[in-house]
């Protein structure tokens, strides 16, 4: 009998995870997600633990989706913000999370500018890690919500195809995607204009490039609008935004070319009549706020795996 | 794996799960009201076979549940790997419901423990009774059945295995050392 490769410790992105620990993962968020529609929407599962959300750059729903996940399953939640910490004084991030871990943190949720951040945390405080986006490189809760959403409406990832549209170039959930949807038996169709395309993503298997949107999304289940990152942008990467607009953005137009019921999936905050027109975000195909309620399942299915049993 | 003994045979267990029936009836004058919660996994055809003789004996279809119990679980630091979570699935208003919970074996009382802390943040039910195919003793908690089909002193070092036709293809209930199971 061949053993079962080890769990992982952490979530920093999908490289240790196989597609069998990455469905079962998917497959406890259905049961915290009937945890979320009980009247007592809270298990005792994590009770007695620790989960610090170290949130070095600023975010809403991923802090909030996390601190709520980790409540409803009884953690006790300690917020640490970048910008009212000792970090403004010098104190370097490795000090930080050795403090942190001192006073018995017993995870971290990890949001920070730079790629690899997530990395330093593990190493330094010797606990669970999960990854709630580094710089560009990777934010793995928003490409399982993503994944779980397509799963849910679909009951399986299995030979479906999902287009993301938009500047693939900055987002880390782009990256997250194309690594997980694939273990997952999905394709993906990456689409934006030349410049926020990198063609080395071509090469990952289960994943094409084009920078035409119509033949993107032909054939797709799910399309991905991504907000178009312009504070990343350090200038020559767009003509202008109306020209953006005119043959990028996710509109009713577009949508005729997709699958027929195909769903609309936004990772967030959303650029109305920018990536996507306000008539598709808010209509009939959209799924963006079924993907901010899955947030909760998942974030809990994920504090679950890694905190809980041991090896 | 051969069994030290055998504790149930299928007959044995229709006729236990017979008088569990009639217990219940007796004890709740009637089944109006009544409510069965199986506890994952063997708890829940238990249950549905006395919702069906309850509703042989009393023209009344008893309304069923079930509960897993994993994320309520006071050992999980002990569990290796992660626990499977199961679905858990009370379709109906637990208010003002005699819920009779069963499951298969009795031993600690943890498992009933946690089923009564799911239970209980599920609704508020008039009453919990509890009902167990066998009582092998060894509580570690203040715990006692309401009914039992059998009770079965064993010792730590024995396992019960109840096996069942829903899950196991046959009705059977069988008592082996721990040390030839491993």
């Amino acid at each position: 009998m061949t053993a079962s490769p080890a769990r992982p410790r952490h979530l920093l992105d999908f490289a240790d995870w196989t597609p069998e620990r990455l469905s079962a993962l998917l497959d406890n968020a259905d049961t915290m997600s009937q945890v979320l529609d009980r009247p007592v929407r809270k298990v005792p599962a994590l009770q007695g633990l620790t989960v610090c959300t170290a949130f070095f750059e600023n975010s809403t729903r991923t802090r909030v989706s996390f601190e709520l996940a980790a409540r409803r399953m009884s953690a006790d939640v300690v917020s640490f913000a970048a910008g009212a910490s000792s970090l403004g004084k010098g104190e370097s991030l490795r000090d930080t999370v050795e403090v942190l871990t001192a006073y018995r943190v017993d995870a971290y949720v990890v949001r920070h500018h730079a790629a690899g951040a997530a990395h330093l945390v593990a190493r330094y405080s010797g606990k669970p890690v999960i990854n709630a986006g580094d710089g560009r490189r990777a934010h793995p809760t928003q490409a399982l919500l993503d994944a779980y959403t397509v799963r849910q409406e679909y009951g399986s990832l299995s030979g479906k195809t999902v287009a993301i549209v938009g500047d693939v170039r900055h987002s880390r959930v782009a990256r997250s995607n194309v690594e997980l949807l694939p273990k997952l038996g999905a394709k993906v169709v990456l689409c934006g204009p030349a410049t926020l395309l990198p063609a080395d993503l071509a090469a990952l298997p289960g994943v094409t490039l084009t920078t035409d949107p119509r033949e993107a999304v032909r054939g797709a289940h799910a399309v991905m609008a991504l907000r178009l990152q312009q504070e990343r942008m350090s200038g020559g990467y767009l003509a202008s935004l109306q020209e953006y607009a005119e043959h990028y953005q996710v509109n009713e137009r577009l949508m005729r070319e997709a699958e027929n019921g195909a769903i609309v999936l936004h990772p967030g905050p959303m650029n109305r009549d920018l990536e996507i027109s306000a008539d598709v975000a808010d209509g009939p195909r959209s799924r963006i706020l079924r993907q901010v309620d899955n947030g909760q399942a998942v974030r809990m299915s994920v504090l679950y795996h890694l905190l809980v049993g041991r090896e | 794996m051969t069994p030290k003994a055998t504790i149930l045979t299928a007959d044995e267990v229709r006729r236990a799960l017979t008088r569990i029936a009639h217990e219940i009836i007796e004890r709740n004058k009637g089944a109006e009201q009544l409510a069965l919660i199986g506890i994952h996994t063997r708890g829940i055809p238990l249950a549905a076979r006395l919702a069906h003789k309850l509703g042989e004996l009393e023209g009344v279809a008893v309304p069923t549940g079930m509960l897993d119990i994993t994320l309520y679980r006071d050992d999980l630091s002990e569990v290796a790997h992660q626990p499977i979570i199961r679905e858990t699935q009370v379709p109906f208003d637990l208010a003002r419901r005699r819920v009779v919970l069963v499951d298969d074996v009795l031993f600690t009382g943890r498992t009933v423990r946690a089923a009564l802390d799911a239970l209980i943040d599920l609704g508020r039910p008039e009453s919990i009774q509890l009902a167990v195919l066998v009582d092998r003793g060894h509580r570690e908690l203040p715990i006692r059945a309401d009914y039992v089909g059998k009770n079965l002193p064993t010792a730590r070092t024995e396992v019960v295995k109840v096996k069942l036709a829903e899950t196991d293809g046959v009705d059977l209930v069988e008592l082996h050392d721990l040390e030839t199971l491993q």
